[in-house]
């Protein structure tokens, strides 16, 4: 077997210890991050991380904690720092941020963390990088002004460069970093002097993406691609029910077979580590284990789904309240007019690309350890695997790689715990690789759900109240996306009635959105059908929708020329969509094949309101990868478990949308505004279900509410 | 031992002649571009050249190749100059690039028996493809652009 290294790996973080220069150190205070001194760092007791290193040859290093799994912050977070420090984008050389939250990390919710999730990475990141660059900045106009002996306040930058306008002189920042000091402490930098937007020249301009030549020529290095000297491969199964965990197998046989090293117990199922992964796969295919299947035995997701409507009914339900606006009770006791409506949805499953993996090496001597993987957490990978294998989180260093695909999935780092545990097991290094087959056993899903909306109207025909009760497992999963700020209904009570089932769940691109969303825009829209209104017209009068939303919803409006009329067989819905303080509207056209129950998408507008857009093309690439990914969900996905295992296995039974299921047109459009960018890898999702089934009334006059569409349920919806 | 051609290097592998040729090129080989996705032929992520046909990896036994010529995305071009690599660059078209190594070998035996495809046939041949980011449309516009400009 030929073994070898890819030099990346071994070269991976090294650019920035070794270029010389100067160095400036990120820190993080209670005010957020901040850049320090080398010698500020000495004196105090904060460990210094590089950041920003400015060669003397030229070269800027910047560090990104953009975990890159498709969405391209990887380059549009180092972006932001060199647009603010004024660097030469094209000696900018960009490396991943190590694994260490103290230093790289974030403040959210109180939490400080790595974690690439919610579509939040530039939203979070904006301001500290901004002030960031703008310090080095400073700092390279004050070494120039020393060197001139003139006033710092006279000077300016170009890229890579300050300039003295008085007398043409220039000094590149590589010839400042061969001479000049950082100063201890570093200037402070006041929000006025940040540049002004219309002086940017990376931010909201075309700047191209840093990881698209490694990705048409195969030298992206994914995790599953790791491969290191003395390595062996692994595969895991797992117990069919999530709640399982293994009693025997025919260890002696598994054994015997071809390249079969050693078997690995875990918590919760069978490895498998084999000479080759063809060789592990099939003894994975040979294993015949005894389960204890623990309490899920008998879940079966239909049934569960039907029993919510009990606990919705059930007045001793535990309920978590989730926003408790107004008298929502004296709302409708004085309604002119009420409204009530069901929806439901069912498990989805992430279905990236790369199947899950991670490579563990442990150190000769055991007292640290490495780990390869893709991961939109690293920092969460780094604890994982400490805990795993008994290290403190600082003896173990995450190479973070390039994702196949990340949608929530890769933020736990519960697999590369799982390599961590048989590297250990068989002391040498392991690729762990779940089949697809696993990937889907094992899943974490997008739980399901059952939804019940009241609305109460007034003599007017003004909704003045709201309920919205969301049921089933999950916690916060269920309930993102189900409050309606973009809405100035007067009283509100909105709650989530839980249950616990032990199936694996888990954030998925939007999560609760797909299911709240698609609830709350199908329930105005029959509001809007019963009041005979223009559905627009009526969030806008009815609904009380915010001026954000208005703008979005003209805009959109504008776009797909709401108006105008439609082939006799076409039909369009409309649905408002948010996200991580982002909002948009969006407009789909339909047809639908009366006889196979198949809903075809013609062509989908959005309009998104996301602030500030630091890289228009790569946004509107996630937006529109969030319409594709909502599609695909909406019209074909579906996980289902009986006796309490998941039924699908592969993309024969869990169907992906394929080029020619795509609607002809996309068109997505940002709301110009001036303000902090928000989120955009998710705002393309949420609103395509409710736009369907909106589409589907007018078409039909009959309404979806059970998610997936699945044509089985298209067709039913038609005959009842 | 089982003897091919891979990118015009004459490569002998020590491999049972029932395992994918997947595995072989990825793993003994160590040419790594070449993806695994669903291991049943179902998505397209390991599709490489055989004899200049375009077939999944996965499911290609490396007995098949005795004696034939293979060619994965590392050996569609020295230096990522294949009309269908540039255009894939200037459209950015990758989003987490994991299945764009089987889109491009696929896309490129199209290109390779008809110059010219319309729309409708790029759909038809690239169907099997999955990109779960959902690139399609810029597939598509990166194959037609290829096309004009190859």
């Amino acid at each position: 077997m030929t073994i070898h290294i890819d030099k990346d790996m071994i070269s991976r973080r090294g650019v920035l210890a070794g270029l010389g220069g100067l160095t400036f150190g990120l820190a993080l205070g209670a005010d957020g991050a901040r850049l320090f001194s080398v010698a500020e760092a000495a004196i105090g007791a904060k460990a210094i991380n590089a950041w920003v290193r400015i060669a003397p040859n030229g070269t800027v290093a910047i560090y990104s904690a953009g975990a890159e799994m498709g969405q391209g912050s990887m380059t549009s977070l180092p972006m932001i720092v060199a647009e603010e420090m004024d660097a030469d984008w094209s000696k900018v050389v960009v490396e991943m941020a190590p694994a260490d939250r103290a230093i790289y990390g974030y403040t959210f919710n109180n939490e400080r963390n790595m974690a690439i999730v919610g579509s939040r990475a530039v939203m979070l990141y904006f301001n500290d990088l901004r002030v960031a660059g703008a310090q080095v900045r400073k700092v390279m106009i004050a070494n120039a002004a020393e060197k001139w002996g003139v006033d710092a306040a006279t000077l300016r930058t170009e890229p890579g460069a300050v300039v003295n306008p008085a007398t043409g002189e220039r000094l590149g920042y590589g010839e400042i970093a061969a001479f000049g000091k950082v100063p201890s402490p570093l200037p402070t930098v006041a929000p006025s002097e940040l540049k002004a937007r219309k002086d940017w020249r990376l931010i909201g301009k075309g700047v191209a993406r840093r990881d698209t030549p490694l990705k048409v020529n195969g030298q992206a290095i994914y995790g599953i691609d790791v491969r290191l000297p003395g390595m062996v491969y692994a595969t895991s199964l797992h117990a069919p029910v999530h709640t399982g965990k293994p009693l025997s197998w025919n260890d002696d046989e598994i054994k015997k077979m071809p390249g079969v090293i050693d078997t690995v117990r875990l918590p919760n199922g069978v490895s498998i580590v084999a000479q080759s992964f063809p060789q592990a796969m099939a003894a994975r295919a040979a294993l015949k284990v005894s389960w204890e299947h623990g309490p899920a035995a008998n879940f079966d997701s239909e049934a569960a789904l039907a029993a919510y409507v009990k606990i919705h009914d059930d007045p001793n339900a535990q309920i978590t309240n989730l926003e408790k606006k107004g008298d929502t009770d004296a709302a409708f006791r004085a309604a002119a007019r009420t409204f009530k409506a069901e929806f439901r949805s069912d498990y989805g499953y992430h279905a990236q690309m790369e199947p899950l993996n991670a490579v563990v090496r442990i150190a000769a001597d055991g007292r640290s350890a490495e780990v390869w993987e893709g991961s939109q957490a690293p920092d969460a990978t780094r604890d994982q695997v400490a805990r795993a294998l008994g290290l403190a989180a600082d003896k173990v260093t995450v190479h973070q790689c390039y994702m196949g695909g990340g949608f929530g999935r890769r933020s736990l780092g519960d697999y590369a715990a799982e390599c961590a545990t048989i590297t250990k097991a068989v002391n040498r290094p392991v690729k762990l690789v779940w089949t697809r087959e696993e990937d889907i056993a094992h899943g974490m899903f997008r739980p399901q759900s059952f939804q019940c909306l009241e609305a109460a109207q007034d003599a007017s025909g003004k909704v003045t109240g709201w309920r919205h009760c969301v049921v089933g497992d999950g916690g916060v999963l269920l309930h993102t996306g189900i409050r309606i700020p973009y809405y100035g209904v007067p009283n509100q009570s909105i709650e989530r009635r839980g249950v616990s089932h032990g199936i694996r769940l888990k954030h998925w691109r939007a999560v609760g959105h797909v299911f709240n969303v698609f609830a709350i825009e199908s329930f105005v829209d029959e509001m809007a059908v019963a009041a005979n209104m223009d559905p627009i017209a009526f969030r806008i009068e009815r609904m009380a929708a915010t001026p954000k939303a208005r703008r979005c919803f003209e805009t959109v409006a504008r776009m797909c020329d709401w108006n105008a009329p439609r082939p006799p067989d076409r039909a369009l819905g409309f649905s408002i969509t948010e996200r991580s303080g982002s909002l948009g509207a969006g407009v789909v056209e339909i047809s639908l094949n009366r006889e196979r129950g198949k809903i075809k998408v013609h062509r989908v507008w959005v309009a998104v309101d996301g602030g500030i857009v630091v890289t228009p093309g790569p946004a509107k690439a996630n937006i529109e990868s969030g319409i594709l990914y909502g599609l695909s969900s909406v019209l074909h996905e579906r996980v289902t478990l009986k006796d309490g295992s998941v039924q699908q296995s592969n993309f024969h039974d869990y169907e992906l949308m394929r080029m020619s299921d795509v609607p002809e047109e996309m068109h997505v459009e940002f709301v110009d505004v001036d303000t902090r960018p928000t989120g955009l890898g998710e705002i393309g999702n949420p609103f395509i279900a409710g736009a369907i089934s909106n589409a589907f009334y007018r078409l039909t006059g009959k309404r979806l509410r059970h998610l997936p569409f699945t044509p089985e349920r298209v067709l039913a919806t038609l005959k009842a | 031992m089982v003897s091919f051609s891979l990118n015009d290097k004459r490569v002998s592998v020590d491999a049972d002649p029932s395992t994918p040729l997947l595995w072989v090129i990825r793993d003994q080989i160590g040419l790594t571009g070449t993806k695994y996705g669903c291991g049943a032929g179902l998505c397209g992520a390991c599709t490489v050249h055989l004899n200049g046909r375009a077939v999944r990896s996965c499911q290609t036994p490396v007995a098949d190749a005795a004696g034939a010529t293979v060619v994965t995305i590392e050996g569609l071009s020295p230096d990522s100059s294949h009309p269908l690599q540039k255009a894939w660059v200037a459209l950015e078209v990758p989003q987490c690039g994991y299945c764009q190594s089987g889109q491009i070998m696929k896309a490129a035996e199209l290109l390779a028996t008809n110059k010219r495809p319309t729309r409708a046939q790029i759909v038809e041949h690239m169907d099997g493809n999955i990109c779960r980011c959902g690139t399609y449309h810029k597939i598509i516009a990166a194959i037609e652009m290829a096309s004009r400009e190859g």
